[in-house]
């Protein structure tokens, strides 16, 4: 029993013992018509002939498909932007097609016209096998790309592109920040490798990062503690928009309450998939090579998962 | 007044899924012989074929086909370069002129050959569309589109359609027994590989005949009640791709109304439902039973092969009233309808 062919038909065959050819192809008479249309397009203008009862027809035809009676003298620049009547979409281009990556069919229909030309709707860098973009609707508005050299052909339009309806706006700013005292500190804590905190000598509790006040008492703080690169995860977001820093997406960003702390630590969450991701894991910090630290909290790249019982939800209450 | 013209009998191959081995002549002599055995006759008033030089790589290809019916002394002979469905329109032409009372019409194609989407890119006018390199199954799923949009189908609905055919067409010695339709992604989207007509083999016979003769040539004779052929706009820009107005016009035209049972030339699954609307085949009426060209598809016999099917059902008395459609062209450009019928049209 067969089973479904592989999209573009049929099984591979051998190799052809046979080749049906007429060198050089056909020298064909286009008439006054479809010669004009020709013509134009290879001046890079698009038209169409209008018909007695008015409408304008693209591509030209020596008859009114309506009526069958001959179309007027009249020939109408269209377009060169149109619409999208439908589409069909090419996830495997064949050898004959003429874009070699995954691109549209299209029926276009210029602006001023009356009818639909077909055309090749090119809608950027595809995968081969990609499903339909989402931006390929009915609807949707698309202008010609034209040849540099053109030749009186329907190939002098190369493909069609969508109209201009969003711009990507890069942004960069560049700052130098001073950390402060209590702040510089913990940076430099970690360029050897550890993790220090404040004791908030009001409240006891441990402060990381350190800051230099107590957010909770508002009074100053300098007892340094040294803390564990272990702890508990108190609560979580799994993130599907790309960031530079994290692994890949989804990623997830969590509370980090290290052993010891009174308060959380923003921190990123890998060696874990998202949906395996729990509140109360125990979680260790993950370092860059000694080599690469610095005066940043990027020398931990992130907290990973310790093999170690969940801590009960009720022993973290207070920090979730 | 229009002679009585009934299809006295039918024949086709077990169509292949590739290339059997075979040249096209020696695929259609059998079925050549099993009509003429079926029929008692030997020689026939008029033979009409259809096939396409381009499939068999050949100009005249059906001159050489000719060897299965054997010209000497010399037939009274035609030929299409479309679906045999036509040329069994040309034969019954042929016999309204009232001189001969048989004909015999054959179709053939052995797309496994070649690159049947590449043959078909061949017949696109050749100023807009052959130049684009557009190929059949492109151009189809444009009208796939067009019409999942206007009518609120789904994917899922032409799925549907393709499980249906398929499961009829397991059923059926002749075609090919595929399996339900898994999800193997786009072909070109909206259709998948399976709702494209499976790339076949094959070849089908029938012979007509007139009036008296008809009824000692056949226990049942399938009259042909009416006949009818219209063609649309080539540019598919122009036509409201998502209803089928030729085949609307053509059904008309050929009476067909009270069907119990169609045999759709449907090479899309899409194409299903625009042509039962055109039709205005209710849900009442079986489609396909044979499991349609989504089951086998040897190309320039397809056609014929829905008459033939159409026909059957009348042969065998379990339909009084049966429609065979054969269609040609990009998009559904062009239709034709015979309304088949039983006894009390003769």
């Amino acid at each position: 029993m067969p089973s479904d062919a592989a999209p573009g038909g049929g099984a591979p065959r051998p190799a052809p013992n046979h080749v049906l050819e007429f060198p050089g192809g056909y020298t064909r008479s286009v008439g006054p018509v479809i010669g004009r249309f020709l013509s134009e397009l290879r001046d890079g203008r698009l038209v169409g002939v209008r018909t007695a009862g008015g409408r304008v027809l693209v591509p030209p035809t020596e008859h009114d498909p309506a009526t069958g009676d001959d179309v007027t003298g009249e020939f109408v620049e269209v377009g060169p932007a149109g619409t999208v009547t439908t589409w069909s979409w090419v996830p495997r281009p064949a050898p004959g097609h003429p874009l070699r990556r995954p691109f549209a069919w299209a029926l276009i229909r210029p602006d001023g016209a009356d009818t639909a030309l077909l055309h090749a709707l090119d809608l950027g860098e595809f995968e081969e096998g990609a499903d339909p973009p989402r931006p390929l609707r009915t609807g949707m508005r698309v202008r010609p790309r034209w040849r540099a050299e053109r030749t009186g052909a329907i190939g002098d339009i190369e493909c069609f592109r969508p109209e201009v309806t969003m711009i990507g706006s890069p942004s960069r700013l560049e700052y130098g920040l001073r950390p402060g005292r209590a702040l510089g500190r913990f940076l430099e804590g970690l360029c050897e490798g550890r993790i220090l905190g404040h004791r908030c000598a009001a409240c006891g509790r441990v402060i990381v990062p350190m800051s230099g006040l107590c957010p909770r008492d508002g009074v100053p703080t300098s007892q340094e503690v040294e803390l564990p690169d272990t702890g508990t995860l108190t609560t979580f977001t799994v993130s599907h928009v790309p960031d530079p820093r994290a692994p890949g997406v989804p990623f997830v960003s969590g509370h980090v309450l290290l052993d010891g702390a009174g308060v959380t630590m923003l921190a990123l969450v890998a060696g874990v998939p998202a949906a395996g991701v729990r509140m109360g894991m125990r979680v260790r910090a993950a370092w860059r090579p000694r080599g690469e630290w610095g005066r940043t909290l990027a020398n931990i790249r992130w907290f990973e998962p310790l093999d170690e019982p969940d801590v009960p939800l009720a022993a973290i209450g207070d920090h979730l | 007044m229009r002679r009585q013209v009934a299809v006295v009998a039918f024949a086709q191959t077990r169509h292949t899924a590739g290339d059997g081995g075979l040249q096209e002549a020696e695929m259609l002599a059998p079925v050549i012989a099993e009509v003429r055995e079926r029929t008692g006759l030997r020689r026939f008033g008029f033979t009409c074929s259809g096939s396409c030089d381009y499939l068999a790589g050949a100009p005249f290809s059906f001159v050489s086909a000719l060897d299965a019916v054997g010209a000497w002394p010399p037939i009274s002979e035609s030929h299409v370069e479309m679906d045999a469905a036509w040329a069994l329109h040309e034969a019954w032409v042929r016999l309204q002129h009232g001189d001969v009372d048989t004909a015999l019409v054959y179709g053939f194609g052995k797309p496994s050959q070649a690159d049947p989407r590449a043959v078909f890119a061949q017949q696109l006018d050749p100023y807009h569309l052959a130049p684009l390199g557009i190929d059949p199954v492109s151009l189809a799923a444009l009208q796939a589109r067009a019409y999942l949009e206007r009518s609120g189908a789904t994917e899922d609905d032409l799925r549907a359609v393709v499980a249906r055919s398929r499961a009829s067409g397991r059923g059926n010695p002749f075609a090919l027994h595929l399996p339900d339709p898994g999800d193997t992604g786009y072909d070109v989207a909206p259709l998948r590989a399976c709702d494209v007509a499976p790339v076949t083999d094959g070849a089908a016979a029938i012979v007509l005949a007139a009036g008296d003769t008809a009824r000692g040539l056949c226990g049942r004779p399938a009259w042909i009640a009416g006949i009818d052929h219209r063609s649309e706009a080539h540019a598919p820009g122009v036509r409201d791709l998502t209803r089928s107005d030729a085949a609307r016009l053509a059904g008309a035209r050929a009476g067909a109304s009270g069907i119990e049972v169609a045999e759709l030339h449907t090479r899309f699954s899409h194409e299903e439902p625009i042509l039962r609307e055109a039709l205005g085949l209710g849900g009442g009426v079986e489609v396909n039973p044979s499991g349609g060209p989504l089951s086998a598809n040897p190309e320039m016999a397809t056609g014929l092969i829905r008459i033939g099917e159409a026909a059957s059902r009348v042969h065998d008395g379990t339909a009084g009233r049966t429609l065979g459609h054969a269609a040609s062209g990009p998009c559904l450009q062009q239709n034709l309808v015979c309304v088949l019928a039983g006894g009390g049209h003769g």
